[in-house]
């Protein structure tokens, strides 16, 4: 089975977010590998180690983000194809969907692995166009993957429980950040990654045309912080009213 | 999630000098996975392990996954990485607590590496891929009651028994003892200084552990006592011949504490740093006090500097060049500057500085044994001082 994984190198979230100048996310500063792509790694490789097969990573990023790829492979997946070219700098959502179809379409892979959404820039909305333009059914909100002969099932997560969807392959999945705790890189692997082969490819090699972006971002401004909440003395008697009279209003009862 | 003003321009506090940049992408992929083993695993628990005195057994397994278990070594299931990466792990570890790099440094390079360097083939066979699997735990006698920085006067004897050997005498403050599956013991036999690989069941072996201690908590300590154990010729490890042996084993331990101690200030640095700058006082955050500043200053200096030498030794040994008179210095020099800047620490913080809450009195207390062990902080003093010298003042 070839399975691929989306990976995506991100600003470290255990260090303050910066925006540039025209409001895409500053990648200048630490970054690390998408911590809920960690998880689509995972779930790639235990499928491999049932079921046999390879673990490609496809990647869209600048040239830095073969760190981020490093620590996937030395994770255990098999190889990787990094999309990079200054054309692609700055894709919206469209973009960066397209190009990543272009890159997986030419692996012809059984199943792709994504995250629900990237860390960074949060949309969620890559898995889902990625999976109209390759013409894949998808499988989203995944908290749980099988794979039966040629069909694919999950659990697909919500608010209430799950559902159980099930597809042929080639399919999709988007995974959810809780599906599974990623493993450690062990130091057999950061080594074994050393010789594993990571291909990269531009826009010309894809035979792909870069959109003028469909979206941009035009401002950014900090949630408004918390107010002080109510105060609620009890005198003994209407104290415990108020409060169910809040929670009521809240609609938590 | 929230937008900061952007940082132009602002130094990373905790890479003031950029060395990250001198790593290469593979070691910092070694640092960062350890890093994080370290905040997932030990973080969480060190403070109840250290209080109840404690080595987290369960652990072993997943530290030998992690490829840890004499991951300096080439060949016989061990990693084989470089010594730079060897450091950083070794960094990371103390960094979480200076007991876990004690065990890695006493499995790795104190019990594994002697099998590997003076160890007969089927010896290393044998050993060495359960070792880095973390099946078989091990700890190396040299040190006893009475003989610590001259273990040349050592008393533990070995006698010819037929093709066997006959073991007898005592070790003490030995790491990993009463855990351990097997000792490297070290014993004075007819032609000088022999060392032997002894299963710690064997008959007539029995280790002890030392207890009320007040510093590596999270490490055992044990007193080992052999009475009449008896040991195959096959238990003798071949290549090893003279004190030179043991003290070559102890330069490998200590070249990974060169790294060590800068994890472990490092850990007091951050607490302190977040602690000034959100402690307030006399109505201003501690940390605008500039007594205060200068203490974090002294602090991050003192580790850049410590951090800069460790990664100088570090590509020294990667291209075996190194000399113990040079592992001496950074023992020496980064030992030191971590006990200091722990105690420096540990005054920022005020009252909370003596819990356990914080890291900063455990490292501290750590450090005293740091400074003790692998080469008391005098004896080092001495080896350079015979280096530069050309005379001994020790011997
Ligand atoms: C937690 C812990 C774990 C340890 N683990 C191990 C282990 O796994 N295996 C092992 O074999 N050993 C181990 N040791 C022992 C350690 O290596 C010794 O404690 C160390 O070598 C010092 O010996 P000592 O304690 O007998 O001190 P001593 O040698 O008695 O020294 C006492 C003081 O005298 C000074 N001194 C001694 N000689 C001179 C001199 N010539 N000139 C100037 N000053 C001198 C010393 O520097 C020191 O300040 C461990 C120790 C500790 C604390």
């Amino acid at each position: 089975m070839k399975i691929v994984v989306t990976v995506k190198q991100v600003p470290d979230p255990n260090s303050p977010q910066r925006l540039d100048a025209d409001n895409t996310i500053a990648r200048d500063g630490d970054v690390v590998l998408d911590p809920g792509d960690a998880c689509g790694v995972e779930i790639g490789l235990r499928l491999k180690e049932a079921h046999g097969g390879e673990v490609v990573l496809v990647s869209m990023g600048p040239e830095r983000a073969r760190e981020a790829i490093r620590k996937a492979l030395s994770m255990g997946a098999d190889r990787a194809v990094l999309v990079t070219d200054p054309a692609l700098e700055g894709a919206d959502v469209n973009t960066t969907a397209r190009a990543l179809a272009a890159a997986i379409g030419s692996e012809s892979p059984d199943l792709v692995v994504c995250a629900t959404e990237s860390y960074d820039g949060s949309t969620g909305m890559v898995p889902p166009m990625l999976a109209e333009v390759l013409g894949l059914p998808q499988l989203t909100f995944a908290n749980h993957v099988e794979v039966n002969g040629s069909t694919v099932s999950v659990h697909r997560q919500t608010e209430d429980g799950y559902q159980v969807v099930e597809a042929p392959m080639p399919a999709l999945v988007a995974v959810t950040a809780g599906i599974a705790e990623p493993r450690y890189a062990s130091l057999r692997g950061i080594m074994a990654a050393r010789n594993k082969e990571v291909r990269t490819v531009g826009v010309a090699d894809l035979g792909l045309e870069v959109p003028a972006p469909a979206e941009t971002v035009e401002g950014v401004e900090d949630a408004p912080s918390r107010q002080q909440g109510e105060i609620v003395e009890d005198d003994g008697a209407s104290g415990v009213e108020r409060i169910m009279a809040l929670l009521q209003a809240a609609k938590v009862i | 999630m929230s937008i900061a003003a952007p940082a132009a321009g602002r130094l990373d506090p905790f890479d003031l000098l950029e060395i990250d940049a001198l790593l290469s992408e593979e070691e910092r992929l070694v640092r960062d996975t350890v890093r994080g083993f370290v905040r997932n695993r030990v973080l969480p628990g060190i403070e109840e392990w250290f209080e109840r005195g404690v080595f987290p057994r369960e652990l072993v397994a997943e530290i030998a996954q992690l490829g840890l278990l004499g991951m300096h070594l080439k060949g016989y299931g061990c990693a084989g990485a470089s010594a730079v990466s060897y450091g950083l792990a070794c960094q990371e570890l103390e960094a979480g607590d200076s007991g876990f790099r004690s065990f890695v440094s006493v499995q790795g390079s104190l019990s594994m590496f002697p099998i590997w360097k003076f160890g007969s083939e089927d010896q290393k066979r044998e050993w060495l891929p359960p070792m880095a699997r973390g099946e078989l735990i091990g700890c190396f006698g040299l040190t006893e009651p009475d003989f610590g920085s001259d273990p040349g006067g050592m008393r533990t004897s070995a006698r010819r028994r037929g093709t066997d050997w006959v073991l007898n005498g005592n070790k003490l403050w030995i790491t990993n003892g009463s855990i351990a599956d097997l000792a490297i013991v070290w014993a004075r036999a007819e032609d000088g200084i022999r060392g032997f690989i002894v299963p710690t069941g064997s008959h007539g072996f029995t280790a002890r552990d030392v207890h009320r201690k007040i510093s590596l908590r999270a490490s055992v300590t044990s007193e080992l006592v052999l009475e009449d154990v008896v040991v195959p010729a096959s238990a003798l490890l071949p290549g090893a011949q003279g004190l030179k042996a043991p003290l070559s084993c102890l330069n490998e331990a200590r070249y990974g504490i060169v790294w060590g101690a800068m994890g472990a200030a490092r850990a007091c640095y951050e607490a302190a740093l977040e602690y000034a700058r959100t402690r307030v006082q006399f109505g201003r955050p501690i940390a605008a006090f500039q007594l205060t500043q200068r203490k974090l200053v002294e602090m991050v200096v003192e580790i850049e500097k410590g951090m800069l030498l460790a990664l100088h030794l570090g590509r020294l040994k990667d291209q075996e060049r190194l000399r113990p008179e040079q592992v001496s210095v950074g023992k020496l020099n980064n030992v030191r500057a971590a006990l200091e800047i722990a105690r420096e620490a540990r005054s920022i913080l005020g009252a909370n500085g003596i819990t356990l809450e914080y890291p900063v009195i455990r490292h501290m207390n750590n450090l005293e044994s740091v400074y003790t062990y692998e080469g008391t902080n005098e004896v080092h003093t001495l080896a350079i001082g015979e280096a530069i010298t050309g005379i001994s003042a020790f011997r």
